[in-house]
């Protein structure tokens, strides 16, 4: 696999002397080194959702030096976050999630430059949003986002870092890869509404968004570095009850609406609308 | 007799049971035997007859749907994971 997602070595800006004496466990590793770690300090990597995928997402993210972090979210943070949540802190109950996200991930790397969207993902604005990044990963907790995202990703050519969390069971995969599947190759149509319950509802282990969100953060840095083996074209399966890793193998649709050979949707619909079980004009 | 792994979203219908033995050559007589036994998974996995285009149904790691769908032969002993769309993240 893996063309690195960032410009040519020549292009790639140097480090100060503190960014060498921070990142230096990466340095020594011969897959990173000098050029890697530039790599990672040129790209540009957004996060759709600052909650408990979110929270390792970002956090590991700006400690390996990713040099520009954006974030979507337009919630408050609320004390029933703070037991997954780890961006966040006690002192920030009731501050927007980007601020608080924002202080502490330019504490913990003041090199990380983080760019802020309060809002709702939406058809109207996703191109504006998604545009000027190399990888975008997706945290989000609703089918109309999570569709929302992979089409954008399709249509932009972009990689999707999925993960997804329920209970003790968490899923994720790389979708929208040039050759690999997207989210709807895996499901072309979500749930009637009602069928899934979230997280709100059905509850989640407070540990489980940091194994899958570190997972994504992996797969996130490996495409910024252009190394290993991607996710892609498989999808990973944990269950933290019976502490089990299992994969299925993925593959691309040709007949999928959005990413196959002839796909029909080429363009943003109206994502709520197609989450609400209601018929939608093709 | 196969296992068949339970998603965490359809064991209310399960009685909470995360695996369930169940009986039959193809995918499609392991789900019949498995809805006979619980019947509220019938909405959850079917629609017209035909697998619900929200879940998917793995034997040996493979999509049914790339095989043989719900003709796809399940050898005895092996293990079939039905999955569901989830979207949680937060």
């Amino acid at each position: 696999m893996a063309t690195a997602t960032a410009p040519l070595a020549t292009q790639l800006e140097e480090l100060s002397s503190d960014e060498i004496l921070r990142y230096s466990r990466h340095l020594i590793l011969p897959e990173v080194a000098l050029e890697g770690q530039q790599r990672l300090k040129a790209s540009r990597v957004l996060l759709i959702g600052a909650g408990g995928l979110g929270s390792p997402l970002a956090l590991y993210l700006a400690a390996a030096g990713v040099g520009t972090i954006g974030l979507v979210d337009f919630d408050v943070v609320d004390v029933t976050n703070l037991q997954r949540q780890i961006v966040h802190g006690s002192k920030d109950v009731g501050r927007p999630k980007l601020e608080s996200a924002r202080d502490r991930l330019k504490d913990l790397n003041p090199h990380v430059h983080v760019e802020g969207f309060e809002t709702r993902l939406t058809s109207e604005n996703a191109l504006e949003i998604m545009r000027d990044y190399d990888i975008v990963i997706d945290g989000t907790d609703n089918f109309a986002t999570r569709y929302l995202t992979n089409d954008a990703c399709v249509l932009l050519g972009k990689p999707n870092v999925y993960g997804s969390i329920y209970r003790f069971e968490g899923q994720s995969s790389v979708f929208a890869t040039e050759d690999g599947p997207c989210y709807r190759c895996l499901y072309p149509e979500p749930p009637p509404p009602g069928l899934v319950p979230s997280c709100a509802e059905g509850g989640v282990l407070g540990v489980l968004p940091g194994i899958i969100g570190s997972l994504q953060a992996n797969e996130a840095l490996k495409l910024a570095l252009g190394i290993g083996e991607s996710l892609s074209g498989r999808l990973l399966l944990f269950d933290a009850l019976s502490t089990e890793f299992s994969e299925v193998t993925l593959r691309r649709d040709p007949n999928c609406p959005v990413c196959g050979d002839a796909p029909t949707i080429t363009e943003y619909i109206d994502y709520v609308e197609f989450c609400s079980g209601r018929p939608t004009p093709a | 007799m196969t296992t068949v792994r339970i998603p965490p979203t359809l064991r209310a219908e399960t009685g909470g049971e995360r695996q369930v033995p169940a009986a039959g050559d193809t995918v499609r007589e392991l789900l019949d035997d498995l809805m006979s036994r619980f019947p509220g998974l019938r909405t959850q996995l079917v629609e017209d007859e035909e697998l619900a285009t929200f879940v998917n149904v793995y034997v040996g790691g493979e999509d049914v749907r790339m095989l043989a769908g719900l003709d796809t032969p399940v050898e005895h002993g092996s293990t079939v994971i039905l999955l569901p769309a989830m979207a949680g993240g937060v």
